[in-house]
């Protein structure tokens, strides 16, 4: 069997013709049409978690017949190509050629920092339903106003995660994680908020992005410690549990939640069950709307959704719940974007509001991966099962925006390794 | 940092310059004969692991994947080689454009043809266990790497030396003019040894793909090293690949263990220092 | 066509850009047209090596990044380069990218053929390995994200403004090139193209020809360097990648080198495919490979050795015998 994507997803409404010289005819901002700009890499090494992204906010379009309440959906997409400036020389043609209302997307926490400008630039609405980069609705927030997000921040559900890891009585861990912005936030949170409960950090390995033999990463992992927390993205996830079993490892393994997806889960092997992980979803979750969102998105698209898919089918949903407001108008984009940090839904992966700093306040959800039969389906499949779930996680965790805001971004050195040797 | 830490960076580090030797001496013999920089190389590579996954997903038969994808990367390399490279005669920036775009070629059609996702190739259940040696874990699947380099590595080394084709090949890599004029037929030589570099490639996709994953984009990330073995153990040279290989294999290891922030660096760099003192690397023949 | 000829047809065809991009063009086809002239300097700088002197350059997006970094640095933690002080930052990044090749070229430039090839190909893998992991100074992946376009009385974040500017800059160098080319200097170069050793016996240093060549070049590919960070906005390690590098010498082979004006042409197809068509086509990887493959293969003289071919074939259905072929090859 020859495993094709069996997206069946046609290529976005393309706009204008291929003529240069006229370029677009279309009359400015009519209020019956929302053109929706949406940047995912389509090609390159990223290509298959764009499908992902792309069909997750097509299926709720599709699901309301592309009627946000009276306004005409416009869904146009660009392939960023996993690639930060590419994805800014797109994002320049969807405000620009497109005049879109609003652009979703980008992978990479990098393409978010790299996105957050044009918005200002363009003054056009960016929502990084995915990028996960903490500045942009941190410290950095004031610089970008149209800036409103639907996804995360990656330090987000590491914060509960290390509290968690507390309660399993680990006392010390070593973190292995990618080396570039996303990984030093997800290692950061969850060491943070480890080390504030007692435990300690006693090794911080950093593979570079993209890494696949970890052979000289592995032996380095220091003996004492009572777990392991890796951070992995992409193909890198497929590989570490491997090489990380078949080097003998008998430790428990945390991961931040991009590690265990659903994007890789289906490829992984029996190494990984067991291993826990955090973050706002899993298709695991056993309510009512998410089982009937993993069944529908499955029988379209022949897989389980991963949280890229359900972040863009959540964003759809909440950019809808703004345009039943407004009866379909396009308020504006200042005004969009106030609108946006209002509303409160209760998604696919539980109940959302946003923060001041129009970041999403939601549960996060401790994860184990385990194998067995899961929503009704007849066959044994790795899950992320649900183990626990904190409620209504702020990005600032327990510390209120103020303290959290007065101590930097994580980063490679921050928050320092004090049990280090 | 013990005994133990080193005896298996070492470990490591060797069986990663395995898989690169597969990869490298295919382009070596590429460049000492044609003088061709094949940037499409590294696509050769992965179409190897596309190739078996197919084979895999069809019949099963891992075992079976193997010659089946490295025979199907061969006859694209020799079609490459016949139809597009062969016309255009002797003149290095054509045809490195030549192969350029056959990358972006297969670069598309691989998308279109298998996905997006990232994949990966499963070996069979005994060769994912470790052996246990005096309380150091080797990974199976390592030692088969390092195995399979070494009888491909003794079968090439033969084949060059014993054969007459190899003596034909290794003729032409010395002088190719003069190999003509005592009757070797250089076309067929350069066929050959084109063909046989894309077989050579496409086996290290299915060997590596189960290492390294099977995703769009490992082409390009692989052709710059590769390219680094050649450089440094020169080209046009079996034992030079293989010399290479080890190096870069140990060198990029110790690198990423030792010195994390400079990795890339410390590979690039003393291939510029090996190209400018002494172009043909340091085991290729003036 | 006469030398006049050609420079009244580039004028013609810049006062029909101009009035195009005033009165025709849409904001992001601007955007385009503005990216095609920055990456014309950027494959005119690459034809004096390639075209001119023989020089296949596989590095050449390395100069790009160092005159994009220099302006993403300086700008960012300085705020040089935001006002007048942008002119300075155009000679630094020009001056930059000159020293840059000055270093590199005293390795590269005693390898012939396809070693050139090989160690151009290295050194631009270390600039890049460098603007990947050199984390403190250029962000790493993340890159830098440009705080905004100079204004010194004149503003250029608009973008028409800014489009005179790089046009400009354009002109400058098709202009200071052209001169160049025709020069004694320019003409030693094409002998040494031709054939290095006679010129060696004539008693030229072809090595210190070649040299300075090759330090002209990395200075005009900075100055496209800075004018680019401006443009983009942002500057990252995927600015000096093997592809940036690559897609410059198609340009130059597919437009025709040895005719500076060839790598412009070449320049604005390839940017056409990768900015405008990408985003209406899926498939549009296929046209840039196919254009790579087609070029090579059916065009070898490019798209501006076209004419003389046409020529070639009059003159032999013409009956008339040509004795030896015209070299377009280079």
């Amino acid at each position: 069997m020859l495993r094709r994507p069996t997206t069946g997803f046609p290529r976005a409404v393309k706009l204008g013709a291929l003529a240069l010289g006229a370029g677009l005819a279309a009359a400015p901002a009519a209020a019956e049409e929302l053109r929706i700009g949406f940047l995912a890499p389509m090609t390159g090494i990223f290509a298959q978690v764009g499908k992902d992204m792309s069909n997750g906010f097509e299926m709720y379009v599709d699901e309301v017949k592309g009627d946000f309440a009276g306004a005409k959906v416009k869904f146009i997409l660009e392939d960023g190509q996993g690639k930060p400036p590419v994805n800014v020389r797109k994002a320049e043609k969807l405000t620009r050629q497109d005049k879109v209302h609003v652009m979703i997307g980008g992978l990479l926490a990098s393409t978010g920092y790299a996105l957050a400008p044009v918005s200002t630039r363009e003054k056009t609405v960016y929502i990084p339903s995915v990028a996960a980069a903490d500045d942009l609705t941190q410290r950095e927030a004031s610089k970008y106003p149209y800036v409103v997000r639907t996804g995360w921040t990656s330090s987000q559900p590491n914060h509960p995660f290390g509290e968690w890891a507390c309660e399993q009585g680990y006392k010390k861990i070593v973190a292995i994680g990618a080396d570039y912005a996303f990984g030093y936030e997800v290692v950061g949170g969850f060491q943070r908020a480890f080390e504030a409960c007692g435990g300690q950090v006693i090794q911080k390995i950093w593979p570079p992005l993209g890494t696949k033999d970890f052979g000289p990463f592995i032996p380095t992992i220091r003996e004492d410690a009572d777990a392991i927390f890796t951070l992995m993205v992409g193909p890198m996830s497929l590989q570490f549990p491997k090489q990380l079993a078949a080097s003998g490892n008998k430790k428990p393994v945390l991961g931040g939640g991009t590690s265990y997806d659903e994007f890789v889960l289906p490829s992984m092997g029996d190494e990984s069950i067991g291993h826990y992980s955090a973050l706002q979803y899993s298709a695991a979750i056993d309510t009512p709307k998410n089982r009937e969102f993993v069944r529908k998105y499955r029988e379209k698209y022949g897989k389980v959704p991963s949280y890229y898919s359900e972040s863009n089918y959540t964003t759809a949903q909440m950019i809808h719940e703004v345009m039943k407001q407004t009866k379909g108008k396009w308020p504006g984009a200042g005004k969009f974007v106030q609108m946006l940090s209002k509303v409160k839904v209760d998604s696919v992966r539980g109940p959302i509001r946003l923060d001041e700093l129009r970041n999403p306040v939601h549960n996060v959800y401790i994860r184990k991966v385990e194998k067995k039969k899961m929503h009704g389906y007849d066959q044994d499949e790795l899950w992320n099962t649900v183990i626990k779930t904190y409620p209504n996680v702020s990005q600032f965790w327990k510390w209120g925006k103020d303290e959290f805001l007065k101590q930097p971004v994580y980063s490679r050195d921050f928050p320092p390794c004090k049990f280090c040797q | 940092m013990d005994a133990e830490f080193w005896i298996i960076q070492v470990f490591n580090g060797l069986s990663y310059g395995a898989l690169l030797f597969l990869l490298a001496a295919g382009l070596s013999l590429i460049f000492g004969v044609m003088r061709i920089v094949n940037l499409a190389h590294g696509s050769y590579f992965l179409l190897g692991g596309y190739v078996a996954l197919t084979v895999i997903w069809t019949t099963d038969l891992w075992v079976l994947s193997i010659p089946a994808a490295a025979l199907a990367i061969a006859v694209v390399g020799l079609l490459m080689e016949r139809l597009f490279l062969r016309p255009l005669g002797f003149d290095p920036l054509r045809q490195v454009l030549l192969t350029v775009g056959f990358a972006f070629l297969f670069q598309q059609a691989a998308l279109d043809i298998w996905g997006g996702d990232s994949l990966d190739i499963t070996p069979p259940e005994a060769l994912t266990r470790s052996a246990v040696i005096g309380g150091i874990y080797f990974p199976l699947y390592r030692v088969f790497m390092i195995g399979v380099a070494v009888a491909i590595g003794l079968a090439l080394w033969l084949a060059m030396e014993k054969t007459r084709m190899g003596a034909m090949v290794r003729a032409a890599v010395d002088d190719s003019e003069m190999a003509r004029g005592v009757g070797v037929d250089t076309s067929l030589v350069s066929m050959f040894i084109f063909a046989l570099g894309a077989f050579l490639a496409g086996l290290g996709g299915v060997i590596g793909g189960a290492f390294l994953g099977v995703y769009p984009g490992l082409d390009f990330e692989i052709l710059p090293i590769a390219f680094a073995v050649v450089i440094i153990g020169g080209m046009g040279s079996l034992g030079g690949a293989a010399i290479g290989s080890l190096i870069v294999g140990l060198a990029d290891n110790f690198g990423k263990a030792l010195f994390p922030e400079i990795s890339y660096f410390t590979l690039y760099a003393p291939m510029v220092l090996i190209l400018a003192l002494k172009p043909t690397g340091l085991f290729g023949r003036e | 066509m006469s030398e006049r000829a050609k420079i009244i047809a580039v004028v013609a065809a810049l006062v029909v850009l101009v009035l195009y991009m005033q009165f025709g063009a849409t904001s992001f086809v601007r955007l385009v047209i503005t990216q095609a002239l920055i990456f014309g300097i950027l494959a005119m700088s690459l034809d004096i090596l390639l075209g001119y002197t023989g020089l296949p350059s596989l590095g050449q997006a390395a100069y790009l990044g160092m005159g994009a970094y220099v302006a993403a640095i300086l700008t960012t933690r300085f705020g040089f380069g935001l006002d007048w002080t942008f002119w300075l930052l155009i000679v630094l990044g020009f001056v930059i990218g000159a020293v840059t090749a000055a270093f590199f070229g005293l390795f590269a430039i005693r390898a012939t053929g396809v070693y050139f090839l090989m160690i151009t190909l290295a050194l631009g893998q270390c600039v890049w390995g460098l603007a990947y992991r050199w984390n403190s100074l250029t962000g790493g992946d993340n890159g830098i994200n440009m705080p905004g376009r100079p204004d010194f009385g004149l503003d250029l974040s608009n973008d028409m403004n800014f489009f005179y500017v790089v046009l400009g800059f354009f002109v400058a160098t098709l202009a200071a090139l052209y001169l160049l080319v025709k020069s004694p200097f320019g003409r030693s170069l094409v002998g040494i193209r031709e054939s290095e050793l006679r010129m060696r016996m004539l008693g030229y240093n072809t090595w210190l020809h070649k040299y300075v060549a090759f330090i002209i070049a990395g200075g005009f590919g900075g100055l496209a360097g800075v004018l680019w960070a401006f443009l983009n906005g942002l500057v990252s390690p995927e600015d000096v990648i093997l592809a940036t590098s690559v897609d410059a010498l198609l340009m130059v082979v597919l437009g025709g080198p040895g005719t500076l004006i060839g790598g412009v042409i070449g320049a604005g197809l390839v940017v056409f495919v990768r900015e405008y068509l990408s985003t209406v086509v899926e498939w549009w990887q296929y046209v840039l490979g196919g254009m790579y493959v087609l070029t090579i293969l059916y065009l070898p003289g490019g798209l501006m050795g076209i004419p003389e071919r046409i020529r070639q074939r009059r003159a032999q259905a013409a009956g008339a015998v040509r004795a030896e072929a015209v070299s377009t090859s280079h």
